[in-house]
């Protein structure tokens, strides 16, 4: 198991390293002047060698990458064109108010939709069945800003439970940040909630004809059992895989939710760069993301293990 | 009959929530006495598999239901029981092995644990005691190093060790009846003689009563005190085993043991001097296991098998799971790549061509497979194919269909059935589309990998007698790869018997199979469920011995 871990991890770096490649040849194989990108359109010509030297881009290509991925290597991301902050702090205060989100919408989503799949799948065919998926078709459709503005419009606004809008940091008490995330947290998980709740029905209703579930019946053990023991744990395996690409999604792609609570998070901070052509920025979201995927990977892999004997690495 | 422990009478099951729904089981009545074992036989959709699962309540909910009649487990009403009380007399007075050992346990627990899981649900036994009934238990079934075996997942045990953790499963609470339905049809002839001999030994120490399911003649013949025969959800004959096998009173009886292979092998044809069509020399394949890191584990799924068929002439590869008969049947194929050795097929040496180079030769050598109902593409015509192959060579559409009608004619099924669907046809229909397919390409050799193996005895008789008939008419070769040697005696001019890769012994049919060399095949042969019977006469084998 611990080599397993070691071998994967060793595995990952020439897939961090293919995704620096690409990150650093993005600036330097477009067309143009990467020193002229980088200074954007109104830049003045000492400006633009200021950059030129400061990007060693009159050093052949192989020696620009090295330099590139050692500064990388030590935590030197650039500095932003815009905010003239270095990126590494700027992602930095982004970071929380992401992971605290995706977190937070993953467990709700989970304890709600594990439950509402078994349920859906053990009353097969009956009303229960078609209510939740049902329920799901719904949690699909609804955009996730129309949910966003509802909860906000019914819990901030009419009844004043919640503030509007803002995240605080959990370093400023449970009480301010709870009560922040709640709302985006609950608009969120809806569509996730939906996707988990199908495929835990999917997964179980496979896993009930299985003849280990009929032995489990015949030997006389109570439905519960017979569900929580031998039903879930088998079909655990598809379900996992969602809910960990879930999770990645989620820290980078939650763009619309943050907007609609004023969150600043690294999905505002990535389409702000974007717009703004902030390419330091976007190489950094680039590498970050890559990166969240490859550790999510490992984990769901790791997951596996643990829930399935016959999975061995 | 006060010592019934199952009692079943005039019971019917329907399909679907009415009482009016088309029957399943149309009113049996059967009987099972303390220390008996009745054999309920029958064909696939006889209703034998719901019969058992009606009285353990484990019926699909909402598709099939009990109409009519009554079940009685030691004078106690089934059918009316809550689930409450089936629960409880389940494992405890009630208990079930089944087909397929193989995924009848949860792959993610440990066996222990699951044999524990019947401890905990019906006694107030610590955790000490339960371990202790356990292990006990699995010393029973004879199973070996029961401690390591306790932890073990269901994964690192063979067929057979996990059918003896079903039986510890089944028995451990001492039930008065014993459901098996088909417990050893998974199982490699060696394996199931032991399993029954279990299930025997078991039955007379504790007084079980055994309601044992199967298809198997031969095995009906091993344990059987009496013989219930059903045919599409109705009983056909009851009887005690000597009066069912030797005076069968049905016609379906009899048809139904006639159609059982003769161990005995079919007279053998003359010696031919026919061209030789395939060959395999030294043909070996070792499947590497690559990891990250060193070496990787090395299986020698065959080693050196060496064997040569005639135009017109049937070689059979006989042994059990994992003996590589299909491993070599692929490499002769080159469906998979053999690692050393090579394979003439008509004089043309074609193990070490390239994937292109070997379209021409592909023609010349077809394959039928085991499972007719996953080896016909469901979403295209029988027709389309059928064609498929000769289109692929270069025939016209038009000529490619034209002989697709001739050839379901050929293998018995009707012209027009070119448009339909594989799911419009029965297992033995599909196997003979499937026969069809091979042949639309003129092989020389045709190479059957268990192309009987699921079908129902009478079904089988048929395709065999269509192999036999198809060789007759068209001379093909035949490679003929099967576990069952009764299969193999009836088909077989010559058999190889192979046990771990490696040819163990080979010869003429009538020759290996009767006065077997090699210790493997003797007991092989000694294994072979219903030696002693000579169904199709409906006598035991000594008398037929006497008498010729």
């Amino acid at each position: 198991m611990l080599g397993y871990l070691v071998r994967r991890i060793l595995a990952a770096v020439p897939v961090m390293g293919v995704v620096a490649l690409f990150v650093f040849l993005l600036l330097r194989l477009t067309p143009g002047d990467p020193a002229a990108i980088l200074a954007g359109d109104n830049a003045t010509p000492e400006r633009l060698e200021r950059i030129r030297a400061s990007l060693g881009l009159n050093e052949p290509l192989i020696v620009q990458f090295i330099t590139w991925i050692n500064k990388l290597l030590h935590g030197d991301l650039g500095t932003s064109l815009i905010s003239n902050l270095p990126v590494l702090k700027m992602i930095g205060q982004r970071v929380e108010p992401s992971i605290s989100i995706a977190l937070s919408t993953i467990i709700l989503a989970v304890v709600v939709a594990v439950p509402l799949g078994v349920i859906a799948a053990w009353k097969h065919g009956t009303w229960i069945d078609r209510f939740v998926m049902g329920l799901s078709v719904l949690g699909f459709s609804v955009p996730v800003f129309v949910v966003g503005y509802v909860l906000i419009e019914i819990f901030a606004i009419d009844l004043r439970w919640v503030p509007v809008q803002g995240f605080k940091s959990i370093t400023a008490g449970f009480g301010p940040f709870f009560e922040r995330i709640i709302l985006p947290t609950c608009a969120l998980s809806f569509i996730y909630i939906a996707l988990i709740a199908r495929m835990t029905r999917a997964a179980m209703l496979d896993v009930l004809g299985e003849d280990y579930v009929r032995t489990a019946r015949a030997k006389g053990i109570g439905e519960v059992a017979v569900m929580m023991r031998h039903a879930l744990r088998n079909a655990a395996v598809p379900v996992i895989t969602v809910i960990g690409t879930g999770f990645a999604l989620l820290i980078s792609g939650v763009v619309v939710t943050e907007s609609v609570f004023n969150i600043p998070g690294i999905g505002r901070l990535t389409v702000d760069a974007v717009l703004a052509r902030d390419y330091p920025v976007i190489q950094a979201m680039i590498l970050l993301t890559s990166l969240i995927y490859v550790v999510v990977n490992l984990l769901i892999d790791l997951a596996y293990t643990l829930l399935d004997p016959r999975i061995r690495y | 009959m006060t010592n019934n422990v199952l009692d079943i009478n005039n019971l019917t099951v329907s399909i679907g929530k009415t009482p009016n729904g088309p029957k399943i089981i149309d009113g049996i009545s059967i009987q099972v006495r303390e220390r008996e074992t009745l054999c309920l036989v029958g064909e696939s959709g006889s209703g034998k598999s719901v019969t058992s699962l009606t009285v353990m309540g484990l019926l699909q909910k909402g598709s099939l239901r009990p109409t009519g009649g009554s079940v009685k487990l030691v004078g106690e009403e089934l059918l009316t029981a809550t689930d409450r009380r089936l629960r409880q007399l389940r494992a405890t007075q009630m208990a079930m092995i089944f087909q397929e050992p193989m995924t009848a346990l949860n792959p993610v627990v440990p066996v222990g644990r699951q044999i524990d899981e019947v401890l905990r649900a019906h006694t107030d036994l610590d955790a000490k005691a339960r371990r202790k009934r356990i292990l006990e238990m699995m010393e029973q079934v004879r199973l070996p190093q029961v401690e390591r075996i306790f932890a073990s997942y269901p994964h690192r045990l063979s067929g057979g060790q996990r059918q003896r953790i079903m039986i510890a499963m089944a028995l451990v609470l001492e039930p008065k009846l014993l459901i098996a339905d088909e417990p050893t049809t998974a199982l490699d002839v060696t394996t199931q003689k032991q399993i029954l001999t279990l299930i025997r030994d078991l039955q007379r120490d504790h007084g079980t009563a055994v309601l044992f399911i199967t298809h198997d003649m031969g095995v009906v013949a091993e344990i059987a005190d009496r013989v219930a025969v059903m045919r599409q959800g109705r009983l056909v004959e009851t009887g005690t085993l000597d009066n069912v096998l030797r005076n069968p009173t049905m016609e379906y009886t009899r048809n139904l043991l006639s159609s059982v292979p003769s161990l005995v092998p079919r007279p053998a044809r003359p010696e031919t001097k026919e061209p030789i069509v395939l060959e395999a020399n030294d043909l070996g394949k070792v499947y590497r296991e690559r990891t990250f890191f060193g070496q990787g584990r090395e299986v020698v799924a065959a080693d050196k098998v060496t064997l040569t068929l005639r135009k017109g002439r049937t070689l059979g590869i006989v042994g059990e799971s994992g003996s590589g008969k299909s491993t070599v049947a692929r490499c002769i194929v080159r469906l998979i790549d053999p690692t050393s050795g090579g394979v003439r097929l008509a004089g043309r040496e074609i193990s070490d061509l390239s994937r292109r180079l070997l379209q021409p030769h592909r023609q010349k050598i077809q394959i039928v497979f085991q499972d007719p109902y996953r080896s016909l593409n469901p979403r295209v015509s029988v027709g389309e194919s059928i064609a498929e192959g000769p289109i692929n060579y270069g025939v016209s559409r038009a000529d490619a269909l034209k002989r697709a009608r001739e050839l379901l004619e050929l293998v018995g099924l009707p012209a027009d059935a070119v448009s339909r669907y594989p799911h419009q046809f029965s297992g033995g229909q599909r196997q003979r589309i499937a026969i069809a397919r091979a042949l639309a390409l003129d092989p020389d050799v045709l190479v059957a990998d268990e192309a009987v193996s699921a079908l129902d005895v009478s079904v089988q008789a048929q395709v065999l007698e269509l192999l036999d008939e198809i060789q007759k008419r068209l001379g093909i070769a035949i490679l003929f790869i099967t576990h069952d040697l009764r299969v193999a005696a009836q088909i077989c001019d010559e058999v190889v018997v192979m046990q771990h890769g490696r040819v163990v012994e080979q010869g003429p049919a009538a020759e290996v199979l009767t006065h077997p060399k090699e210790a493997y095949t003797k007991s092989l042969l000694d294994a072979a469920p219903g030696r002693g019977w000579d169904f199709a006469n409906f006598r035991p084998v000594e008398s037929a011995a006497a008498t010729a």
